[in-house]
């Protein structure tokens, strides 16, 4: 927890200024998951205290959202595609070969923080079934030898 | 019998349709390549994946090339009341789903007498199966943009949000960079074309939550607090984002606009059919040939046409089983529904909606009551809990039938596999659901019943069958 760099959120602050208003919560807590790739607790204090709104509110807001995290996530996030189109197509094989190769579950993180997996609903790219992305990278049309293929890119 | 479908594009005209068969045709051979990177400069071209790649349309000069932003020119020479008018007689209905009619929407909030409305643009497109939108966001963003201005003109608006939901990074990157340029060409900003109007776009991204799409849970998230759907009435027309008048409208509505207003009412009504006019993009997805997104005449052609025609009939030449017309939450049809016209009234009248236009196929390999119960684990993960009805409906329905698909896993004292062999399980189910359906709050408890509803209706059968084991295994 020491080693994070608080530097970054003074410039963060700066960017989007305001006291109080609600309207700020959701972008600052972007930047924030984008800065340390997920919500640390002294980050969300430092907000409450800079905006001057709750860390109860923030936290509640922070909790209604997917895609905020607690806990420190790895340098790729794979998110493998579980929508109704994708899981007629096959989605639980590409997950489960994700699964057995990173040695994760969803919502886990590899111990060397390389990898993290989540399961989603519906990337919006049915037509490709099964997608998945890692980053912001899609990969579409999947088949168990492709996902070991595309994973070992990454490693 | 099926018909060869013609696409009549309107809203994509310039935009490269993603069906797969061409797409990879066109981005993955050696012989295309060349081609494409004469025709597309920017297109960034790598074996092995699909990119999304950029339509001239998607740069402003290409857009402005074809007669973009014109009909903003236009309109500002126009009353708010005639483009009002305009949009009104064209009878355009709402594409996100709830099939408002546009023209009415915006008249209400001009009628409100209220300094500060705002107009929002909804491309929070979460309905699994639907992927038209991303389409449009990605290929041609400056005709949502210049859709917006018109409509925000019309109804007085001087402020507007563009809400995308987080799945779609690089859709929001193209739209905030189109919005740069709309605003360095005078399309935005203040005294937009030295007019007195002035108008202005934000992005807000979404945090990956299906249900703020819906409209109020929308207003919510764009304030910054947790997404729960406010009871209606007042509707977003009196009191919306920060409970000021305000304007939703889908994607695929606002791509309409422009084109209305350059084409006039008239032209538009010789698109479709009485009471469905214009077009409608269908995206198919599923146990088909090839799927992807198909603009059409509403109510020219027929399910088969769509599944038959367009995506090239169902997969290994199985045969077909369901079919959900309009995204996830909406009834199921089946093949005896096949002659069905694709527009609005006559999907309501089969018992079901256009919803979306996300037509999901179902082969026969495929199990009801498992897709079933996969989308109410999604339903019940997404279920803002905020009413009772949607959120411990969607947790019952989900644990009744994983009881009936995975026995096994039944406890014994659990509420429903102790009750002896002759379990109403579907009586349970029904009951369940319609009590969600008359009593939730939103769209998402009143329609996320609708797929398990029809599916007893249509495929007893193969709830029954599986009843049957679970009876058999405790007797």
């Amino acid at each position: 927890m020491t080693e994070l760099n608080f530097n970054k959120l003074n410039n963060l602050f700066l960017k989007y200024k305001g006291r109080g208003e609600t309207e700020l919560v959701i972008p600052v807590l972007q930047e924030i998951q984008n800065i340390f790739g997920y919500l640390p607790q002294r980050a969300l204090e430092k907000m409450s205290r800079h905006y001057n709104i709750p860390l109860s509110y923030i936290y509640g807001v922070a909790t209604f959202y997917k895609y905020f995290t607690f806990e420190p996530r790895g340098k790729n996030i794979i998110r493998v595609c579980d929508g109704t189109a994708c899981h007629i197509k096959g989605a639980r094989s590409i997950l489960k070969t994700v699964e057995d190769t990173l040695g994760i579950k969803p919502g886990g993180t590899t111990k060397d923080f390389k990898f993290s997996l989540e399961v989603v609903r519906c990337l919006g790219i049915c037509f490709l079934a099964p997608v998945m992305v890692i980053n912001q990278d899609y990969y579409g049309r999947l088949t168990p030898e492709k996902v070991k293929k595309i994973l070992k890119r990454y490693k | 019998m099926i018909k060869r479908v013609e696409e009549k594009r309107i809203l994509m005209e310039n935009c490269v349709a993603v069906n797969l068969k061409t797409a990879e045709k066109r981005i993955f051979t050696s012989k295309n390549i060349a081609f494409l990177k004469r025709r597309y400069p920017r297109l960034k071209l790598r074996t092995g994946e699909w990119l999304p790649f950029e339509s001239p349309d998607a740069s402003i000069e290409g857009y402005i090339k074809k007669g973009g932003y014109k009909a903003l020119e236009k309109v500002l020479k126009m009353k708010p009341e005639e483009v009002i008018k305009e949009i009104e007689d064209s009878q355009l209905i709402g594409r996100g789903g709830a099939a408002f009619p546009t023209g009415l929407k915006w008249k209400f909030v001009f009628k409100q007498t209220e300094k500060e409305k705002y107009f929002v643009c909804n491309a929070d497109e979460g309905e699994p199966g639907t992927f038209k939108d991303k389409v449009l966001l990605d290929q041609s963003p400056h005709k949502i943009i210049e859709g917006m201005i018109i409509g925000a003109y019309a109804s007085g608006a001087s402020k507007g949000y563009i809400y995308v939901r987080e799945e779609y990074f690089d859709s929001t990157r193209t739209i905030e960079k189109a919005i740069g340029e709309a605003r360095d060409k005078g399309f935005l900003g203040i005294n937009i074309l030295d007019s007195s109007f002035s108008f202005d776009i934000k992005v807000v991204r979404g945090m990956g939550s299906y249900i703020c799409g819906e409209e109020t849970a929308l207003f919510r998230s764009i304030e910054g607090r947790r997404g729960i759907p406010e009871v209606k009435p007042p509707f977003p027309t009196t009191s919306g984002l920060y409970k000021k008048p305000t304007v939703i409208n889908n994607v695929e509505t606002l791509a309409n606009i422009p084109h209305i207003i350059l084409n006039g009412a008239r032209w538009f009504k010789s698109l479709g059919v009485e009471g469905s006019f214009g077009t409608k993009i269908f995206s198919i997805s599923g146990n088909v040939k090839n799927p992807g997104v198909y603009e059409l005449e509403l109510g020219k052609f027929t399910l088969a046409d769509l599944i038959y025609g367009l995506a090239g009939g169902i997969e290994g030449n199985r045969k077909l089983k369901a079919v959900l017309p309009g995204g996830a939450s909406t009834r199921f049809l089946t093949k005896d529904n096949l002659d069905i016209k694709m527009d609005y009234k006559s999907l309501k009248e089969a018992g079901t909606s256009l919803g979306t236009g996300a037509v999901i196929v179902f082969d026969e390999t495929i199990s009801i009551p498992r897709i079933v119960k996969h989308l109410f684990d999604f339903y019940e993960e997404e279920s803002c809990g905020s009413c009772v009805p949607c959120r411990i409906g969607t947790k019952r329905i989900s644990e009744i039938l994983k009881d009936i698909i995975e026995p096994a896993t039944v406890k014994v004292g659990n509420l429903y596999g102790t009750d002896g062999a002759n379990m109403n399980y579907l009586t349970k189910l029904k009951d369940i659901g319609m009590a969600m359906k008359e009593s939730s709050k939103c769209g998402l408890g009143q329609s996320a019943p609708d797929p398990l509803l029809s599916s007893i209706d249509f495929f007893s059968n193969e709830y029954l069958a599986l009843i049957k084991k679970v009876n058999g295994r405790k007797s």
